[in-house]
């Protein structure tokens, strides 16, 4: 059965018609072409396919694109600003905190829900808010760091 | 210096935090159908019958393969693999048809409908069982297949590969030794966890021309592959890489390519694409192998190591073509970074039902210094020694021997022992905490013609496109390159664009593995800069004149006169004299790297003077606690070092080693493909095969060691396995002292409780 959905994604109100088994990520990634957001497991386990749904990080493998009718869609294609990047991808690039990337855009996006909450997170703060994002490549250090910074808690 | 050994922000960075970056699953292709693939459920059987009837007549079903049509063996080392599945199935998950369809739940679902009959075979789990006598044999044809020279599989057994390396006389040592220890060693397999999982877009035209796009490390390799198994000719092969999610070694050689690419062929102007779900990546590619260990040491009054005798049973999986390097590569490094004078090793690769091994970062190191380090750990315990000491007694320094008798010069290990000891802080006591030690040594696993190659096309402005095959699989390869490119040429860093592989356009690369691209195609790079800069004077010549020149600052000029100069952007194109005639042309500059002077292994004794070409060496401490009463493991703290000759990018360098210590923690305390007793993998999700996560993660230090390799770029060598190889022993090494027990088997959370 189809649907049409209303949702705001980035700013811009975006109508759509989707079937009920449609996955968020799917939507966004085929039918609006927004691939920035990743799939690594389908199944909400690698944090990879995080966007935040009226400003809470969720995994959009596992909410239906018809659950998101009427909400406010943020992914990592929204952060930047009038070309200016987000704090948290200014970080992440000098930080060194990107390796193969596949996990970024999940990762800043967990990142971005933590500082709308608490805009200087400590360290302790900062690991629990991206453990659910699995990255395979950095060791997390630099990640941290990078969070840390862009809450102004970082080392110069 | 200008950026090398800079923090260089990563060219990739600002793609990769906006979203823009294009993964192979990002790109589009108009009208693409989809693929999915029936994997055995039966580890070891024969094919009796495979009906696809149903599956075909499914509406929007446009083909199933099946591997009747693909019968020729293929394969990287050893051609003991088809593509799918023929006459029998080796391991639970093995190919055996694809389906190709309008959507994916419409591939899927057909895969279903396609009924196999198989009649069981007797499996085998283990390489002990699989090399007794009456062991069920996994390739009964192993006689007739093709391999290079340096492999020797045994036709009639279980080994696809023995590799013996016999050096001084081990009886003499024993006799000499007044401490022999000999122990057992255990590790399982383990999967690589790219977050991006294989996978492969596949497009053929009418005219018999296969374009395939794919998440890989080797486009090379995956071109050779496809050419020999689909008889295609390389000319009509075009393998495309984007930005790789990931690959550790999992995306090496081929294997994702080798399905999408007889699916595509099936159905002529349309792009099949095929994502390996999570579950299918864990046997859909490589795994790790495992291995059982037996060592034998013994060392003199003096604690000096007079003898080893080595035992290494690989478990290799059903099929061999890529792994048999692997226990080769571990034997010829079977004395680890120790001077050994007396060394006696025999390597078998032993094919069992279990998912094919592969390559994933280390090659065999890890394992193998899972048992060394131990080892010597223990030994050092026996003769009543200091661990680190021991180490810095018996470790290679500059004029020691390696175990295939070459001496090496430029060894910075010592350094890089000391720097740990004092950086953990070796001998200060904390209560309940244990402090361990391992070192490592490895060098690039290869042919020994292995080549990387570069070519530099200079832009109006003076700026500059970098073109190697090099897969930028996230370790930093395109901004490392980038950096030579830019020292070489006195540019900004901003000046150099680099592209990703496209073997019909970007020059040849062997493979992105082994820790070897920075060294090798680093070295390219330089030579293509040497090259582009002599068109650079030729053509600048025709304006100031036959003088020695120099390249500082985009401007060329005479040495020794700086008021006689060109702007660089002058001159890259051709130069253009006063009176309206062009002479030169547009600058290209263009170089390959082959390492000079390596020799193969002698096929009796394992002894080469230069079988390989760099040796790199570090080494490792952790401090490590036990709770008494629950037995969880804490790990506090790992400190590395290593001789990494020079840091092109502190930044990215330091990336690679955090990355790699968590994997190593990974693979000591908790990872492990869990098998059935059918031989299906249990624990193939993220729910139940953990790697670390945010939380799980110690505080952690990198430091460097620069002895520069003499014919590295700008003295750099490979450093990007490395991390991995020690940890996991550095951690059971302090989990000891912790506690007072050794444990030989990994992975720590499980058998730690034994």
């Amino acid at each position: 059965m189809e649907h049409v959905i209303h949702l705001t994604v980035n700013g811009t109100p975006i109508s759509g018609r989707v079937r009920s088994d449609r996955r968020l990520v799917d939507f966004l990634r085929e039918d609006l072409e927004l691939t920035g957001t990743k799939e690594g497991c389908g199944e909400g386990e690698c944090g990879a396919c995080t966007i935040l749904m009226n400003g809470v990080a969720v995994n959009s493998c596992l909410v239906l694109a018809v659950e998101a009718d009427g909400s406010e869609i943020l992914t990592v294609e929204g952060l930047a600003r009038g070309g200016e990047l987000d704090p948290l991808q200014k970080e992440f690039a000098e930080k060194g905190a990107v390796q193969c990337g596949y996990c970024t855009p999940g990762m800043l996006m967990s990142a971005k829900a933590l500082l709308s909450r608490h805009p200087s997170p400590t360290e302790e703060q900062v690991r629990e808010a991206i453990a659910g994002n699995l990255c395979r490549c950095t060791g997390y250090k630099k990640i941290v760091e990078a969070i840390l910074a862009a809450g102004g808690r970082g080392r110069a | 210096m200008r950026v090398i050994g800079r923090p260089v922000v990563r060219l990739d960075a600002l793609d990769k935090v906006t979203g823009a970056a294009k993964y192979v699953g990002d790109m589009k292709f108009p009208g693409v159908l989809h693929a999915a693939i029936l994997r055995s459920n039966c580890s070891h059987g024969r094919i009796k019958h495979i009906d696809t009837k149903d599956a075909l007549e499914l509406p929007g079903v446009h083909a199933v393969v099946t591997g009747e049509k693909y019968q020729k063996p293929t394969g990287l080392y050893l051609k003991d693999r088809t593509l799918f599945a023929v006459d029998k199935v080796r391991y639970y998950g093995e190919p055996v048809a694809g389906v190709v369809a309008e959507t994916p739940e419409l591939a899927k679902e057909a895969v279903r409908l396609i009924r196999v009959e198989y009649e069981q075979l007797p499996p085998v789990y283990d390489p002990l069982s699989a090399l007794a006598d009456g062991a069920p044999l996994l390739h009964e044809n192993l006689g007739n297949y093709e391999w290079a020279p340096v492999f020797f599989p045994k036709p009639g057994t279980n080994i696809s590969n023995h590799f013996k390396l016999r050096k001084g006389d081990v009886k003499q040592g024993f006799a000499e030794s007044h401490i022999i220890h000999e122990e057992t060693y255990c590790v399982p397999h383990i999967y690589h966890s790219p977050l991006e999982t294989h996978v492969a877009v596949g497009y053929a035209d009418n005219g018999g021309r296969l374009t395939v796009w794919s998440s890989c490390q080797s486009p090379f390799a995956v071109r050779k592959f496809l050419s020999t198994a689909l008889d295609i000719p390389l000319s009509k092969i075009r393998v495309i890489t984007g930005y790789v999610g990931g690959g550790f070694g999992g995306k090496a050689g081929a294997t994702i390519e080798g399905l999408v690419a007889p699916l595509a062929l099936a159905v002529p102007g349309r792009h099949v694409k095929l994502v390996y779900t999570r579950e299918e990546d864990f046997v859909g590619a490589y795994v790790r192998q495992g291995l059982v260990a037996r060592l034998k040491t013994g060392v003199g009054k003096d604690g000096r190591i007079r003898a080893q005798q080595c035992e290494l049973y690989w478990d290799a999986g059903a099929y061999t073509e890529y792994g048999a390097n692997i226990v080769r590569a571990a034997g010829y490094t079977s004395a680890g970074p120790y001077d050994i004078p007396n060394l006696w090793t025999d390597s078998y690769c032993v094919y069992t039902n279990h998912p094919s091994g592969g390559p994933m970062r280390g090659f065999g190191m890890p394992e193998l210094h899972w048992a060394l380090e131990l080892q010597m750990d223990t030994l050092a315990d026996k003769l009543g020694m200091d661990p680190v000491e021991f180490r810095l007694l018996n470790c290679l320094k500059d004029g020691g021997v390696t175990a295939t008798g070459e001496v090496v010069y430029g060894v910075g290990l010592t350094e890089c022992i000391k720097t740990v000891a004092e950086r953990i802080g070796w001998g200060d006591k904390k209560e309940g905490v244990g402090k361990g030690i391992a070192i490592m040594c490895k060098a690039p696993a290869m042919p020994t013609n292995a080549s990387s190659s570069a070519c530099l096309k200079f832009n109006e402005d003076g700026s500059v496109t970098l073109m190697t095959s090099a897969a930028e699989i996230g370790q930093g390869a395109m901004t490392a390159l980038a950096q030579i490119a830019a020292e070489e040429l006195s540019l900004p860093i901003e000046a150099i664009s680099v592209s990703c592989p496209d073997t019909a356009i970007t020059p040849y690369e062997w493979q992105t593995v082994a820790s070897r691209i920075t060294f090798s195609a680093g070295n390219a790079v330089v030579l293509a800069a040497q090259d582009a800069k002599r068109q650079i004077f030729q053509n600048a010549s025709y304006i100031l004149g036959d003088h020695e020149m120099e390249l500082v600052d985009g401007q060329v000029r005479v040495k020794g006169r700086p008021d006689l100069s060109v702007p660089l952007e002058s001159v890259v194109m051709g130069a253009f004299l006063p009176d309206g005639s062009a002479k030169g042309g547009p600058v290209f500059g263009r170089g390959t790297f082959t390492p000079e002077g390596l020799i193969n292994l002698d096929p009796e004794t394992g002894q080469s003077p230069r079988p390989v070409a760099f040796w790199t060496f570090g080494a490792q401490g952790a401090e490590v606690s036990a709770d008494p009463e629950t037995g969880k493991i804490t790990v506090h703290r790992l400190v590395a070092a290593f001789d990494v000759g020079r840091v092109i990018n502190p930044v990215t360098l330091e990336g690679q080693v955090e990355g790699g210590l968590v994997q190593g923690l990974g693979s000591a305390l908790f990872e492990e493909m869990v098998f059935g007793e059918d031989g299906q993998v249990l624990n193939n999700s993220f729910v139940d095969y953990k790697i670390p996560t945010s939380m799980d993660v110690p505080a952690i230090e990198t430091y460097f060691v620069e002895v520069a390799q003499q014919d590295g770029p700008w003295g750099a060598r490979g450093v990007g396995e490395l991390p991995m190889v020690p940890t996991a022993p550095a951690i059971a090494c302090a989990l000891k002292r912790a506690t007072g027990t050794l444990h030989r088997k990994l992975p720590l959370v499980r058998h730690g409780r034994d």
